[in-house]
């Protein structure tokens, strides 16, 4: 038991059915259907992000590039299925896919060929991509998006006694991309090398691993991640607004960051970082419904998170009162 | 069973212009224990890498494993098809990870695309931990396990990947005395199981007493290979450096005023009435096992601490000392332990770091910071202690780490200071370094400064401090001359 508290994503539960139990007392709506619909609808997005990002993060590496990839595999992808009479989701999935892996593998390319610092690389990128879209769509909005984006591809759905809730296909994609990365970085040797050069790279060389490989496939899987995530944004907003997910990027890195992992590579799970998503939706969500202003939001936000970080450094700084961790699991 | 498991001959390696390795041989027999020896960039890492197939010696070279023909280099297949590992000083082992996965990480390179199947390799670690003797938790994280626990993953993780020749390197560099010990025992154990062992090894003492033979190179030549037996550890020195290091022990020098007095100073939990003085010339050896408090009361004559009791005196006056600062405003200096760490900054220029402790003080009376005067004085000093420096705004990364060591003596110098705390000035310097520093120690001395020398080898207080004191569990246990019993006795002191 004590071992599940002492890890970030034990925290993480934890926090997060206080917050449900509390938000359900004092709340009429956060444990209605429709709201939890909203919720999941709503933040696959999020989590789909989140999950490619701890990939790049457990690396070692680091990129605030990604959201603004996903407006221009957004803008790309729907231009495309506009010019090819509309398409269908499967089509859909598969060129914001491809696009966004190809934009990752640009950022992997500076980083690894050429030895830059990720960040430095991922700052670049971010104001050629931005720049670059923001140009050449003139800032314009897409309004008419072909129809199975506009209609949304529903999943499941429930008879409510006012209307329906529905799941969307976001959801679904979202829980496929979980796994997925849940199963590359926790059950495959392959997850085990990409933890393994986040933790200590000069060892993982010298120990044989194909470094062009790792990292390669850490900024491409984000890439990919993040082209569908543009995608499924455009999906749920119904619009593709090329600065939408602007700025995006901080508030993941901030959640994944409480889900557990660090700038120094080789720690995080898939399991923290939708964890560290699902706390601060519930905080916004909860937030919302009690009608509070939306700027409490970014500043408790804010406070959490420098809470979270002094939590986890207060061990370092006072390694005597610090819990035995023998047994300790390094991931979930 | 062949007798030998190595055998190389005729090594030569050139980088450029460059010889690092001229007609080097080496042999290695089977379940030896076998020590490379000589100082920083004689060549031993080079000839390790010509082994393990990383470097392609010129041609000529012959070397064989166990039976095999001799061929001119060793490929990387061949070095893994013989067992040849070498444990690198830094480990190369992975902090996040578990026990178990660290030691059967090289299956997860193999096999990418299989199941991480962790029961699987925790058995198989716990198997090698139990063939070793030694007690590991298959399940813990590398980070939460000491230096000494994290060298014997890196041997499980080389007897996972079936080992037969090890090639060990600086093992004991941070390791205490018990712990070492433990690691030589283990060591044996290998042995005879078969497994030859290459150690490299700057404590001549604990190669002499773990190794049947010994092979010196000195700036890249061969010197010989040597059984241990009969060999001593100045022997040795003489073999690596080329000189003769006849160090004289102290003898009856005069001292001047006392520099500092310590009254009664007790500090909770970590020392408990010291009382001493050290005079003018004077150098006075502090020393007892890890944990025994000589860091800790060098920490609060440095101002980093505060005791609880007792009084500080500097030339008869008594100081209070709340931070570092007032320490150095009275005339202090220390030398950390974790000199490369904490007292460089390895990415900035001999010439800042040689000045960073006098900044203030070049400034006056403007604010402004001359470029001639900060060079002035890094020339002076690198003068006086005559390190080699190609060019002072290059990089301390740049120096080998006698040189580094001599600039952090530097940038304490500068200070000008009264009492100068060496801490552990040798861990990790080669012997001719090591010799290098104690010249410069003793001309402080003779210069009037109180030196105060933390050390856990007994050779070194007993041949250069003009009184010890032997400290356990945070007391004064002995206080006496070193000159007047013998390096062994003082040895058993420390170590009883």
């Amino acid at each position: 038991m004590r071992k599940v508290f002492a890890s970030a994503e034990g925290i993480l539960g934890l926090l997060i059915i206080c917050l449900s139990v509390l938000l359900t007392v004092t709340t009429d709506s956060f444990a209605s259907i429709q709201n939890i619909f909203d919720l999941l609808n709503n933040q696959s997005v999020n989590i789909i992000f989140a999950v490619g990002l701890v990939v790049v993060l457990v690396a070692g590496g680091i990129d605030i590039s990604f959201s603004v990839a996903a407006s221009v595999v957004q803008y790309v992808v729907v231009t495309l299925l506009i010019s090819m009479g509309g398409g269908n989701w499967a089509i859909g999935l598969l060129l914001a896919g491809a696009t966004g892996i190809s934009l990752g593998l640009i950022n992997a390319l500076f980083i690894h060929r050429f030895r830059i610092v990720s960040i430095i690389v991922t700052i670049g990128t971010f104001n050629v991509f931005f720049g670059l879209l923001m140009y050449l769509s003139r800032g314009r909005s897409i309004y008419t998006i072909p129809d199975w984006l506009y209609a949304r591809v529903s999943i499941f759905s429930v008879e409510l006694e006012r209307g329906s809730a529905t799941l969307y296909l976001p959801v679904l994609v979202m829980v496929v991309m979980v796994v997925a990365t849940w199963f590359i970085l926790s059950r495959t040797g392959f997850g085990r090398q990409i933890y393994g050069f986040g933790s200590n790279p000069d060892a993982a060389r010298r120990s044989g691993i194909n470094v062009a490989l790792i990292q390669g496939f850490a900024y491409g899987w984000l890439g990919l991640c993040a082209g569908i995530a543009g995608l499924m944004q455009a999906h749920i907003v119904r619009e593709v607004v090329p600065n939408a997910l602007y700025g995006r990027e901080l508030d993941i890195l901030a959640a994944v960051v409480l889900g557990g992992a660090v700038l120094g590579g080789g720690r995080g799970t898939v399991l923290g970082a939708v964890l560290g998503v699902m706390l601060l939706a519930l905080i916004q969500n909860g937030l919302n419904l009690l009608g509070i202003s939306p700027f409490a939001f970014k500043m408790i936000v804010g406070a959490i998170i420098l809470c979270a970080i002094t939590a986890t450094n207060l061990d370092r700084i006072f390694p005597q009162t610090r819990r035995s961790t023998k047994g300790g699991a390094t991931d979930a | 069973m062949p007798d030998y498991a190595l055998r190389a001959q005729n090594v030569t390696q050139k980088f450029g212009a460059f010889v690092a390795l001229e007609d080097v041989s080496f042999d290695l027999k089977v379940g030896e224990v076998h020590c490379l020896a000589g100082e920083n960039g004689c060549g031993k890492s080079t000839l390790i890498k010509v082994i393990n197939g990383v470097n392609t010696p010129e041609p000529g070279a012959q070397i064989s494993f166990y039976d095999s023909a001799s061929a001119a280099r060793v490929s990387p297949t061949d070095a893994k098809r013989h067992g040849v590992h070498v444990i690198w000083q830094d480990l190369a082992l992975f902090p996040d990870l578990t026990v178990a996965e660290n030691i059967t990480f090289d299956s997860f390179i193999k096999a990418p695309f299989a199941s991480r199947d962790t029961a699987a390799k925790t058995d198989r670690a716990a198997q090698i931990i139990t063939r070793l003797g030694v007690k590991l938790d298959p399940h813990a994280k590398l980070s939460d396990l000491s230096i000494a626990k994290r060298q014997l993953v890196a041997i499980c993780r080389v007897l996972d990947a079936n080992a037969r020749i090890i090639f060990m390197d600086e093992p004991t560099a941070s390791l205490t005395r018990k712990e070492t010990q433990t690691l030589l025992d283990i060591v044996r154990k290998l042995s005879a199981d078969g497994i030859s062992i290459v150690f490299v090894s700057h404590r001549l003492a604990e190669v002499l007493d773990v190794c049947e033979r010994v092979t010196v190179l000195r700036d890249g030549a061969f010197v010989g290979s040597y059984p241990t037996e009969g060999m001593t550890q100045k022997k040795l020195s003489t073999l690596m450096t080329g000189l003769d290091l006849n160090e004289q022990p102290r003898g009856t020098e005069s001292f001047g005023e006392t520099a500092i007095e310590v009254r009664g100073l007790s500090c909770d939990a970590e020392y408990e009435d010291i009382s001493f003085s050290v005079r003018r010339g004077e150098i006075l050896g502090l020393t007892g096992l890890m944990g025994s408090g000589r860091t800790e009361i060098a920490l609060s004559l440095f101002g980093m601490t505060q005791a609880d009791e007792g009084a500080i005196l500097i030339d008869g006056k008594p100081v209070n000392f709340r931070n570092s600062r007032d320490a150095i405003a009275a005339g202090v200096a220390y030398v950390s332990e974790d000199r490369l760490n904490l007292g460089l900054v390895q990415s900035q220029s001999i010439i800042k770091n040689t000045a960073s402790t006098v900044l203030d003080d070049l400034a006056k009376p403007s604010f402004y910071l001359s470029p001639k005067r900060l060079s002035a004085l890094c020339t002076e000093w690198i003068t006086q202690l005559k390190t080699k420096v190609s060019d002072p705004r290059l990089p301390v990364s740049s120096l080998s780490g006698g040189n580094q060591q001599r600039i952090v003596l530097a940038k304490w110098l500068a200070t000008n200071p009264k009492v100068l705390i060496l801490d552990a000035p040798t861990v990790g310097v080669d012997v001719g370094a090591k010799a290098g520093i104690f010249e410069i120690v003793r001309d402080l001395a003779a210069k009037g400064m109180a030196i105060i020398l933390i050390s856990d080898e007994a050779s070194e207080i007993h041949t250069h401090a003009d009184r010890v004191l032997i400290l356990r569990g945070g007391k004064i246990h002995k206080d006496l001359k070193p000159a007047t019993v013998s390096e062994e006795t003082l040895e058993e002191m420390i170590n009883a």
